[in-house]
């Protein structure tokens, strides 16, 4: 009992049977499967899987974008099953940042804008120690004044890493944050995105299909047709595709 | 969050200029109306302060008969001239002077044409000698019968110089008489003329003949305090002596009471261009709705982030809200400025019309700013509401992937369409039939408007079909049917588009379906009763209406073949206290034998001195029967008795009373208006026109018609009131071109990659444009289409409920309403040209790598 309540204090994102169903009757496609997971603070999950194996859906319905179909998510203390708009949104804003595989900056705001965008909407001012830090560890310091279109996709990638860190969300979600890079700006990136877990404590659930992406993490969950099916721990490229290969040829069987 | 909304604003300037421009326009219509009456009503004020300036105290009578602004212009009846004298002796006076002082002095041009005047009046007055205000500048003053002066404008506009016979027309002769011009004269300030009134001074003594009627009256007493004495004392103690029969005023009061009763048709005048504003403004909200929509839609994306990373709902309706007012706040800055810039033109233009009117400066009244932001700002916010509200149901979600957003179904757009359409046909029905208790007209205008918001939410339902229908006659080439598919796309957005030019086009076909019944009604009666084959008139310009010389009917009369003649007269008179108009023929006869009317009761083939005639409807209404005794009082002259002697049926050429001839010497206009001649079966017109052409030479004013050239002559007035109203309804057709272009602009930029892909593969510039422009065309021919259906449909309704009043042809002007198509389609290929430019122009790697 008391192991649980441990537990509980010390995961970030807890996902508890998760079902999501699209559609209905002829059309139906089951996403997730009962789902159970937790991601622990301070740790870098990865999500990894074949297309089509509900790794998006899961990370979607855990960040409160996309609702369950039956059991529950929480995030911290709050369960955000069940939770209204207004909840919806002071969980975005105070909980959760989002990394995504297209960028997604403003093109009319400068970096700093960019940077600073989470903070002005939800009417706070950053904590300047902790700004200057975020700065410091995306090696931005020159590029504050540039638009999006001035920089390069990893420096952009970057800019939009230090959006979701600003704020010092309880979890950031990243969905394939290497996905439109090249491999020198992807490490940039994924070493970056170690390193804030490290230093700074920051719990990080992303979502892959890379394995060397997934190798930077402390912790790999694989999903498949909708379930979990293995966990690597302080994992490697190499035992990430060895795990990949095993789920395929599963799958191939399965067939 | 204010700042990204902000710098997202400027990142879209050139999108929302296009929206904003329509708003520009709406509100410049809105304070350019304020600036125009505000500017002509000080004006009138500077113009009537001077006129009077000369004057302490004025003297009038009480006026017989009270005629408002849209009746006709005010006469007051004459004073005695005895009066003079008793004024003199009021202690405090230092002088008393009796003035004659009345329209209807019309001096003939040396090309042998009256001097025209649009609105001022023309004085003919008694010279009282050079004033501050008045100095000769050629010649001297008139001392014989036949001697005039008069202002310089005049002498310019006529050609005459002094020394030179100049024939002049007055108020109680309108048989040409000639009079020597022996001075012109001109105004403090090196001014020709004092607000494009013209002057003619004679003697005392033909003056009050020709201008009064009578000798030994005056219009008024002018009266100049002695020093020391103010104006309001010496105005309170010449009351006192007086009587109450009199209106006593200072010179500063007769100022302020002239304007302000030209200032109520000023406003009356506003308020028909702040009519134009609202149309131009309901056409400029669907296309402020338009823009809006599509910018969401293409911002669907950077909204959803903006979710994502903790916006509220709430937050992302004011982001596009605070759009909107950022765009109303600077269209309604440069509405304003435009408007005033307009406002200054029309009123420089008005002066001029009007024959020099000296312009006060632009004025900038509150209510021209109050007025602009005011609709500026509303109708921006109101109209940006619903796209922020779409914005704000975005889900964060979209911020990964591309949500499919479904074509929603139409069918709730749909039934609120049929559910506004018909509050609509139920207001308009109420209205129209008179049932909306005293609030008929604004009934109406409520019922058109829904009428048009609901059949605008109808228009995506329809557009379909319609538009697959209209896009087939360009299915021919690949990039016929490829524009012909693109708008049916969305038929949301090329339905709103389309509405915007419905309203413009509706209204115009509308109002042209009203007039054109009215005209052909209005023609096919008097074609069917008026049963003379000349008829003689002139054509108004002014207040008064042209006369001619009664003279003239006698001479006809005798001319061969000639059967029956008879001269019109007519005037506002008090009849039992109650305002109503009454008209006099010459020859009573004709009210049968030329206008058909049939007796209802008692004789109408004979009037006594003392009797009169009415109408079946204003006998019916009035209580009046055959023996009835009424009490008249006419502009001039006391109160008589009349006994009603007949009743003939009500039509639409009958007059609520007619009175004898010799009544007509009392009207404000004792002369004959309009002429009929009935010739003896067998004659030919073309025999008798000349002669009685030339009876009219000295009456140069009118001129003899056939029958079928008065009619014409007669509803012409309608032709240029149809065009007037063409002419300001243009500019909310200008504002929906704005609306296509934009539509059609935003359109190219949405499909960047596509029509990259389609150049890619072999789609020419040429193929492109024509592309563009085939969608362009098929968008606004539909407008045209629904806004020709919908006027037609407003315009048929308008012509029933006005069956009783005698428009009972309805007449659809087929030939206009092809135009409008046709108008249409020019408009689509106009409004094309920029986005398809654009679009030609996408550099096809960049457009397919465009993300």
């Amino acid at each position: 009992m008391t192991a649980t309540v441990g537990q509980q204090a010390q995961a970030a994102a807890r996902a508890n049977d998760v079902w999501k169903v699209y559609g209905s009757g002829e059309a139906q496609v089951v996403a997730l499967r009962g789902v159970s997971a937790e991601f622990e603070r301070g740790r870098f999950t990865a999500i990894m899987g074949p297309s089509g194996s509900g790794k998006s859906t899961l990370m979607h319905c855990l960040a409160g974008l996309d609702s369950v179909t039956r059991g529950t998510v929480s995030i911290g203390e709050t369960t955000v099953t069940g939770l209204g708009d207004a909840g919806l949104t002071k969980l975005r804003r105070d909980k959760v940042g989002f990394i995504f595989q297209q960028f997604n900056l403003l093109p009319t705001l400068t970096a700093k804008e960019n940077i600073l965008l989470p903070l002005s909407i939800a009417g706070r001012k950053p904590d300047p120690a902790w700004y200057d830090t975020v700065i410091e560890t995306v090696g931005l310091k020159d590029r504050l004044d540039h638009r999006p279109a001035q920089l390069s996709g990893g420096q952009q990638q970057r800019v939009a890493c230090a959006r979701a860190l600003v704020s010092r969300p309880e979890v950031i979600f990243a969905d394939e944050p290497t996905g439109n890079l090249d491999s020198r700006s992807g490490a940039e990136v994924l070493n970056f995105l170690r390193n804030s877990v490290r230093e700074h404590g920051q719990t990080i659930v992303m979502v892959t299909h890379d394995p060397t992406a997934a190798a930077y993490a402390d912790r790999v969950v694989f999903l498949a047709d909708g379930e979990i099916v293995s966990e690597l721990i302080e994992p490697t490229a190499e035992t990430v595709l060895d795990t990949m290969k095993k789920l395929d040829t599963a799958a191939e069987v399965g067939n | 969050m204010f700042r990204a909304t902000l710098k997202s604003l400027l990142a879209r300037k050139v999108r929302l200029i296009l929206s904003g421009l329509a708003v520009v326009l709406g509100v410049m219509f809105v304070s350019g109306a304020f600036v125009l009456t505000d500017t002509l009503g000080r004006s009138f004020d500077s113009v009537f302060a001077d006129g009077f300036s000369e004057i302490d105290v004025n003297v009038a009578a009480k006026p017989k008969v009270q005629v408002n602004e849209m009746e006709g212009e005010q006469t007051v009846a004459p004073l005695p001239a005895a009066l003079v004298d008793r004024v003199k002796q009021v202690p405090g006076a230092a002088s008393a002077t009796g003035v004659v002082n009345a329209d209807g002095a019309r001096v003939i041009g040396s090309n042998g044409k009256v001097v025209t005047s649009f609105g001022p009046p023309q004085l003919g007055e008694n010279w009282t000698g050079e004033s501050e205000l008045l100095k000769l500048r050629e010649g001297r003053a008139p001392q014989a019968e036949d001697e005039i002066v008069i202002n310089k404008a005049l002498a310019t506009a006529a050609k005459v110089q002094v020394g030179q016979k100049v024939g002049v027309l007055t108020a109680f002769e309108s048989k040409k008489r000639d009079f020597t011009l022996v001075g012109v004269f001109g105004y403090s300030g090196d001014r020709d003329s004092i607000g494009g009134v013209n002057e003619v001074f004679f003697t005392t003594p033909v003056a009050q003949r020709l201008m009064l009627g009578e000798p030994d009256v005056f219009s008024s007493i002018t009266v100049q305090a002695a020093d020391g004495v103010s104006d309001e004392k010496l105005r309170d103690d010449v009351a006192r002596t007086l009587g109450a029969d009199f209106e006593v005023k200072t010179g500063e009061q007769v100022a302020a009471d002239a304007s302000a009763s030209l200032k109520e048709g000023l406003s009356f005048f506003n308020k028909i261009l702040l009519g134009f504003a609202a149309v131009a403004l309901l056409v400029g909200t669907f296309l402020i709705l338009n823009t809006f929509s599509i910018i969401v839609a293409q911002r669907t994306r950077e909204l959803a982030l903006m979710r994502a990373i903790g916006a509220s709902g709430r937050q992302i309706i004011g982001s596009v809200v605070l759009e909107a007012i950022a765009v109303g706040l600077i269209a309604s800055v440069l509405g304003l400025a435009a408007g005033i810039g307009v406002g200054a033109l029309l009123a420089f233009l008005f002066g001029k019309l009007a024959g020099g009117l000296t312009l006060a400066g632009i004025g900038v009244p509150a209510a021209a700013v109050i007025g602009s932001f005011g609709v500026g700002l509303v109708i921006t916010v109101v109209a940006a509401l619903l796209p922020a509200l779409r914005a704000s149901r975005i889900p964060p979600i979209a911020a990964m992937q591309d949500v499919a957003t479904p074509d929603r179904p139409l069918t709730k757009i749909t039934v609120a369409g049929s559910l506004v359409t018909g509050i609509g046909a139920v207001l308009l029905f109420l209205g129209l039939s008179g049932n909306a208790g005293g609030q008929t007209l604004s009934t109406i205008l409520g019922g058109v408007l829904f009428a048009f918001i609901g059949v605008a939410l109808l228009t995506p339902l329809i557009s379909r079909p319609v538009v697959s229908l209209l896009g087939a006659i360009f299915s021919w080439s690949v990039p016929g049917k490829l524009g012909r598919l693109n708008s049916g796309r969305n038929p949301r957005r090329t339905a709103i588009t389309a509405a915007a030019l419905m309203v413009g086009i509706a209204l115009v076909t509308g109002v042209t379906v009203i007039l054109d019944s009215a005209k052909g009604s209005i023609s096919a009666l008097a074609q069917d009763t008026i049963k003379a084959e000349l008829v003689i008139a002139g054509q108004q310009g002014g207040p008064r209406p042209p006369t001619f010389d009664p003279g003239v009917l006698d001479q006809a009369k005798s001319l061969p073949g000639v059967r029956l003649v008879d001269g019109e007269y007519g005037d506002m008179a008090r009849i039992d206290g109650e305002g109503t108009w009454v008209a006099a023929s010459s020859d009573i006869a004709s009210l049968r034998q030329i206008f058909g009317a049939k007796p209802t009761a008692g004789d109408i083939d004979r009037l006594g001195p003392t009797q009169m005639l009415a109408s079946s409807d204003t006998a019916t209404s009035r209580g009046w029967s055959v023996g009835s005794t009424v009490n008249v009082q006419l502009t001039r002259g006391e109160a008589r008795t009349y006994t009603i002697s007949g009743i003939y049926e009500s039509s639409q050429l009958t007059n609520p009373v007619t009175l004898p001839v010799t009544a007509a010497k009392d009207f404000a206009i004792p002369q004959p208006i309009q002429g009929f001649i009935q010739l003896d079966p067998g004659t030919r017109v073309s025999d008798v026109q000349p002669q009685v052409e030339a009876l009219l030479a000295d009456s140069p004013e009118v001129s003899v018609a056939d029958r079928d050239a008065f009619i014409k002559q007669q509803t012409s007035s309608l032709d240029g009131l149809l065009t007037m109203i063409q002419i300001l309804l243009a500019l909310a057709i200008v504002i929906a071109v704005l609306g296509i272009i934009n539509t059609l602009a935003l359109s190219v930029l949405e499909r960047t990659r596509e029509l990259g892909l389609l150049r890619a593969i072999g789609l020419r510039r040429s193929q492109t444009m024509g592309m563009i422009t085939v969608e362009a065309v098929v968008i606004s021919v539909f407008g045209a289409l629904l806004g020709v259906v919908v006027g037609t449909g407003l315009g048929a309704a308008v012509v029933e409920a006005l069956k009783d009043e005698g428009i009972t042809d309805l007449i659809l002007p087929w030939g206009q309403m092809g135009v409008f198509l046709g108008l249409a389609a020019i408009i689509g290929v106009v409004a094309a040209v920029l986005p398809a430019v654009r679009a030609a122009r996408i550099n096809v790697l960049g457009a397919i790598a465009h993300d």
